[in-house]
């Protein structure tokens, strides 16, 4: 016991005393654990900060469920979707039944119809110049600040406003806000998958980097150890001291991540997506979390030191006099990504939010991409030892992988994986958002719509004419047309349809309606509908007949309209306006379509506040990003904030790396300076020295990556698409990153190699 | 030889009598052989007869009671002396831990002293190097003893010199 | 001994923060001559070599290798010197570990620009030279103390330098090994005519040299007497 406790106080002496390389050495692993801790602890406050995100958002939640009768005091309220550019502005009607009636969160007084309270964001970006074009959207008369309280975020941009439009029939009647949120209809198979490849995706890369980070200085550390097990250290003993040593960096590397997750969570709030923002109050990491953390860090990288062992206690002397490590083998790395793949079976024979098929299909996607983890080393050893001779540089670079690569692997084995693992992502985001979009809609001559669902409070009058008139004034808008539903009805028996009417150029965003003129009428029948029979009588709106003529021309739905995006469904007849001849049946919605000057900026945004002002309950949006769900909207940038912190993490591992490789060979590379090499060369050689293994490593992250995202298509029935823009992206990415890190370590090399670096330490 | 170059040495410092001269040659070099009184007066006979010393006698006092004192060719001979390097040969240390310390004494450079010795010990070595490379292996084996001993006695050189000031200090109180 | 010297120190000042390592040293090596610094352990004589063979800058001072003036020369420039002119053999640590000692032995001339296969060519002249033929498919690190200084050694005289730079070349080997490598690079240095600048602390090492000069607290002391 005392024996033990001896040898770990060995390592630490040995960790802390090694003069100054032994401190840079330390500094090093520490810095490295620190990120990758700091990252850990990142991940474990993401629960508390969605919790706490969860319980904002419950008390203000409104149950649309209950059925309150009017009269004690309540609300009449409904939400609103707006957008500005790219962001979405969620909002809410309210409207008053009784003085006292409830106020939601963060509000103090009541609103008048016309009067709206923003959130802080929200206030600030009507203020800026940026907001041009969201001014006037809900009135003018902004009465107060959304109080945190009321907020999920301090960022979030949202705004309550008051309305006397809505009914009882139309809008949702409550007596309090909040209440114990009811679980969403059960979360989708898809979206389950989507999380769960999320995860392990940019974790595993965090798990892999802290391993790297403890073998950082290991040439040098090996040596010492050899050295000891020359001398008489018995194999226990020698692995006691290299723990006890790595330990060392290790808690130190739980302090230095501590504080750079506190630094962190101070700015993360305003460095993520608005919608995503949260109080810095409500970062507090998972204690479970953080526990398994401040266990499994130093655990791991006690490990990871024992399992590269292996040479020092076996063949000490070959260490001290750095004779080639042995051939790696292949077998036994590549059970890890069969294994994975075996384990990801479910994805092709079927998908279910069973607890089993979870656990599997996270377990695969460990073991694969480990699995790139294993076979790398293994890969760029068998290459380098095929390649050919080149000028000096190539040569020496390449001698160096031939007789130790594992430190150039190392380094890039993180970036490998991480690189796998973001294109199987991005490949399975973009299949669930081409199964949503569908085919790309047509925006040759409309590029927005908006959908005004509640029309009636204009019954009798035009609404089709009221909403062109309003929208063709907003800035930007070029041209408006209308289709408008009518409520039908057979009356001979005839199937359901949905009976619409517009001009020519609308109706060609609806079908392919070939020639037209007005007076045609024409009839969609979607997949596995009964057409109406030419002659069937209907009873239009309140009670105007009307027969199908005989003339009407069966045709078929646009790819990428909204009866197309919505699938299936009633057939539609579409009428041209002379076609119903002076009829004038009620509407029942209208749906504008505009024509946006490319020229104006924000056109867009003039045609959302001109719609708003209408009716700010109506749907104003552009035509293109119609199908895009909105879950998957949040999920991207998610991927996009957890990619950028993966590259960053991965940039900054890569360039410790470089400087602790070139720091091994100081001695070395001052003695051929002194024999007048030149910097190109030895530069030149840095870079090949690195490029090499990034070259295999992306290789075989595309490789894998792309296999992954087939089978995660499959699994959500998507079309099989390979992103080779995403793919692209992503690897020339990293490759960057790796390329730029090496050229920053370049410096270092300058320096080493001054004459100094001739002297023994 | 070298009993008279060391009594001149001691005379730099000041006149002496014959006895006084006797007991501060044992105590600095005479640890294992100390100097009969006979060959004290028959050297400093010599070098009185070489004009090296001159005799400063005391009135009415006896042969015993003679006074010495060294002459400007004395000192010239001491210093000539100092800066000879020896003839490297065998058991050398005592002539050469004589000069340093009279070096010391008289106020010479003792590193030159070493330095020159230094030289002349490379010099022997360069042509038995050279020799060797031309002889049989009996020339090779004759010449790498001869080698050897000089190596060794320039470590000592070498040595002193590091301990120099050391000596100094011992030497001149 | 010729006249004009090939390479010429003078009044070198050279400190490292505190420590005052060179103090108004002068030296002048001849072409073809074997020149050997000696002097006690931290006296400047490897500081000296430095400065002499254009690795360390002095801060004061003037190096002039045939009529050139190094300390006022680019870095480039001294680099190519280095590289074509100048050799150097180190104590150790000086090999590229990765690469085989008859890769070693050529590559000074691959960074002159010479072809692999000429390159290779001469380095196996050089290390058959230097009794290490045997030795030239093997990694520095598998090789004995003794065959990786020969292999330096033929590093070091590859490029038919005029002047090579030897740092305690047998610091690290046995009186046998140590010497047979000296006579081999002292023999062939004198067959190119190069002219060789020796740190020594053994005395049959120096015996292998023309001329000793002896450094001592950053100054030499060449030392002239009457013979
Ligand atoms: N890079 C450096 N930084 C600080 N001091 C240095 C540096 N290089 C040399 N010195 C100091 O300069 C002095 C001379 O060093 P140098 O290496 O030239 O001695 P040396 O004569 O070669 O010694 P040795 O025989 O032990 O190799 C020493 O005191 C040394 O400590
Ligand atoms: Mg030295």
């Amino acid at each position: 016991m005392t024996g033990w406790v001896a040898d770990l106080a060995l390592g630490v002496r040995l960790g802390v005393s090694g003069g100054r390389s032994g401190w840079v050495r330390l500094a090093l692993i520490s810095l490295g654990v620190g990120l990758g801790v700091a990252m850990l602890l990142v991940a474990a406050s993401a629960p508390a900060v969605l919790d706490a995100r969860a319980d904002r958002a419950a008390e203000r939640w409104v149950n649309s469920d209950q059925v309150i009768e009017p009269g004690a005091p309540t609300l009449l309220t409904l939400p609103v979707r707006s957008m500005h550019r790219g962001e979405a502005i969620e909002g809410r009607l309210l409207q008053p039944e009784s003085p006292d009636a409830p106020l939601p969160p963060g509000v103090d007084r009541q609103l008048a119809p016309g009067e709206v309270v923003l959130s802080p964001a929200l206030e600030r970006l009507l203020a800026s110049p940026d907001g041009a074009a969201l001014r006037g959207r809900w009135g003018e008369q902004t009465v107060g600040t959304i109080g945190p309280e009321g907020l999920t975020g301090p960022d979030e941009l949202t705004f309550y406003l008051g309305t006397d439009r809505l009914t009882g029939e139309t809008a949702v009647r409550i007596s309090s806000f909040g209440g114990d949120q009811q679980p969403e209809e059960g979360v989708s198979p898809v979206m389950v998958l989507l999380a769960l490849v999320g995860i392990v995706v940019l974790l595993l890369p965090v798990g892999i980097f802290v391993a790297t980070a403890v073998r950082f200085g290991s040439e040098a550390r090996d040596r010492r150890l050899a050295a000891l097990r020359l001398v008489g250290a018995d194999a226990r003993t020698t692995r006691r001291v290299a723990a006890g040593e790595t330990l060392t960096g290790a808690v130190l590397g739980l302090g230095v991540g501590a504080l750079v997750w506190l630094l962190v969570s101070r700015v993360a709030g305003t460095l993520v997506p608005d919608s995503l923002s949260f109080y810095p109050a409500d970062v507090r990491p998972a204690p479970a979390l953080v526990g398994l953390v401040v266990v499994l860090v130093p655990l791991t990288t006690v490990l990871v030191t024992l399992s590269a062992l292996r040479q020092v206690v076996v063949e000490p002397l070959g260490v001290v006099r750095r004779s080639g490590a042995r051939r790696r083998r292949l077998w036994w790395r590549l059970l890890f990504p069969l294994a994975g793949l075996a384990l990801l079976h479910p994805l092709v024979t079927g998908l279910d939010t069973a607890m089993g098929t979870q656990v599997s299909i996270a377990a695969g996607l460990v073991l694969l991409l480990t699995g790139v983890a294993l076979v790398l080393p293994w890969l760029v050893e068998a290459t380098v030892h095929r390649l050919g001779n080149g000028p000096v540089a190539w040569d020496l670079a390449v001698r160096r992988l031939q007789l130790d690569s594992g430190t150039a692997v190392r380094a890039v084995s993180g970036v490998a994986v991480s690189v796998a693992g973001l294109i199987a992502l991005q490949g399975l985001v973009g299949a669930i958002g081409a199964l949503t979009a569908g085919a790309a809609a047509d925006t040759r001559t409309y590029q927005a719509s908006v959908l005004d669902i509640f029309p009636e409070d204009q019954a009798g009058g035009d609404p089709a004419g009221t909403w062109t008139r309003a929208l063709s004034a907003a800035p930007g808008v070029t041209d408006v047309g209308a289709l408008t539903s009518i409520g039908a009805e057979p009356t001979g028996g005839a199937p359901e349809a949905v009976v619409e009417s517009g001009p020519c150029a609308v109706l060609a965003q609806e079908a392919q309606v070939g020639a037209c003129r007005d007076g045609d009428v024409f009839v969609v029948v979607p997949e596995g509908a009964v057409a109406p029979p030419a002659g069937s009588a209907w009873t239009l709106g309140d009670g105007v007949r009307w027969t199908l003529p005989d003339t009407a021309r069966p045709v078929a739905p646009n790819q990428g309209s909204v009866s197309a995006l919505n699938g299936g469904g009633p057939p539609r007849i579409l009428l041209t306006p002379a076609a119903l001849g002076g009829l004038r049946p009620d509407v029942v919605a209208v749906t504008t379509y505009a024509t946006l000057d490319p020229a104006v900026p924000d056109a867009l945004d003039h045609l959302r506040t001109a719609a708003a002002q209408v009716d700010p309950r109506a749907y104003a949006s552009s035509i293109a990003q119609q199908g895009i769900a909105s879950a998957l909207v949040t999920m991207r940038q998610v991927l996009l904030v957890g990619t950028v912190a993966l590259l960053v993490m991965v940039g900054a591992s890569l360039l410790v790396n470089v400087l602790e490789q070139l720091r091994e060979r100081r001695r070395l590379l001052a003695a051929l300076v002194a024999v007048g090499t030149r910097r190109r060369t030895l530069s030149g050689s840095v870079l090949v020295q690195v490029a090499v293994p990034v070259v295999l490593g992306l290789g075989l992250a595309v490789l894998t990556g792309s296999v992954l995202a087939l089978g995660l298509q499959t699994a959500v029935d998507a079309p099989l698409t390979f992103d080779r823009v995403g793919v692209g992206a992503t690897s020339g990415v990293a490759a960057v990153v790796v390329l730029l890190t090496t050229a920053a370590g370049l410096p270092l090399l300058w320096r080493l190699t001054r004459p100094e670096g001739l002297r023994t330490e | 030889m070298s009993v008279g170059r060391a009594l001149l040495g001691l005379l730099e410092n000041g006149p002496r009598h014959g006895y006084d001269l006797k007991r501060s040659y044992d105590e600095r070099f005479g640890t294992d052989r100390p100097l009969a009184y006979g060959q004290v007066y028959s050297t400093l006979a010599r070098l009185l007869r070489n004009g090296f010393v001159e005799v400063e006698s005391e009135p009415g006092a006896g042969p015993e009671r003679k006074r010495y004192a060294i002459t400007e060719a004395g000192v010239a001979d001491v210093a000539s002396w100092l800066a000879q390097p020896e003839k490297p040969e065998p058991y050398l240390q005592s002539t050469l831990y004589t000069k340093v310390v009279l070096a010391l004494l008289t106020g010479n450079d003792a590193t030159t002293v070493l330095d020159t010795q230094r030289a002349e010990h490379l010099r022997l070595m360069r042509e038995l190097t050279r020799r060797k490379e031309t002889g049989d292996l009996a020339d090779q084996l004759v010449c790498d003893h001869a080698l050897f001993h000089l190596e060794a006695d320039l470590r000592w050189l070498e040595l002193t010199a590091a301990r120099v000031q050391q000596l100094a200090a011992h030497v001149r109180p | 001994m010729p006249t004009e010297p090939l390479l010429v120190a003078e009044h070198l000042r050279l400190s490292f923060g505190a420590t005052t390592a060179l103090e108004d040293a002068s030296v002048a090596v001849h072409a073809g001559e074997v020149l050997a610094l000696m002097g006690p352990s931290g006296s400047g004589k490897s500081t000296l070599l430095h400065c002499l063979g254009g690795i360390l800058h002095p801060d004061a001072g003037r190096v002039t290798y045939a009529g050139r003036d190094l300390t006022a020369m680019h870095d480039s420039e001294r680099s190519a010197l280095r590289r074509s002119e100048l050799g150097f053999v180190f104590q150790f640590g000086q090999l590229v570990p990765e690469l085989t000692c008859l890769e070693n032995v050529a590559l000074p001339l691959r960074l002159n620009g010479a072809s692999r296969r000429a390159a290779h060519r001469s380095a196996s002249a050089w290390l058959e030279r230097l009794e290490v033929l045997d030795v030239a498919a093997k990694r520095p690190g598998q090789v004995s103390g003794g065959q990786g200084q020969r292999v330096a050694v033929a590093r070091a005289l590859v490029t038919r330098p005029r002047v090579v730079f030897a740092d305690e070349p047998t610091g690290a080997l046995d009186s046998l090994n140590g010497e047979r490598v000296m006579q081999l690079f002292v023999a062939a240095a004198r067959e190119t005519g190069a002219a060789v600048v020796l740190v020594t602390h053994e005395a049959r090492v120096a015996a292998y040299s023309d001329r000793e000069a002896v450094v001592r607290d950053g100054r030499v002391r060449t030392v002239e007497y009457a013979r």
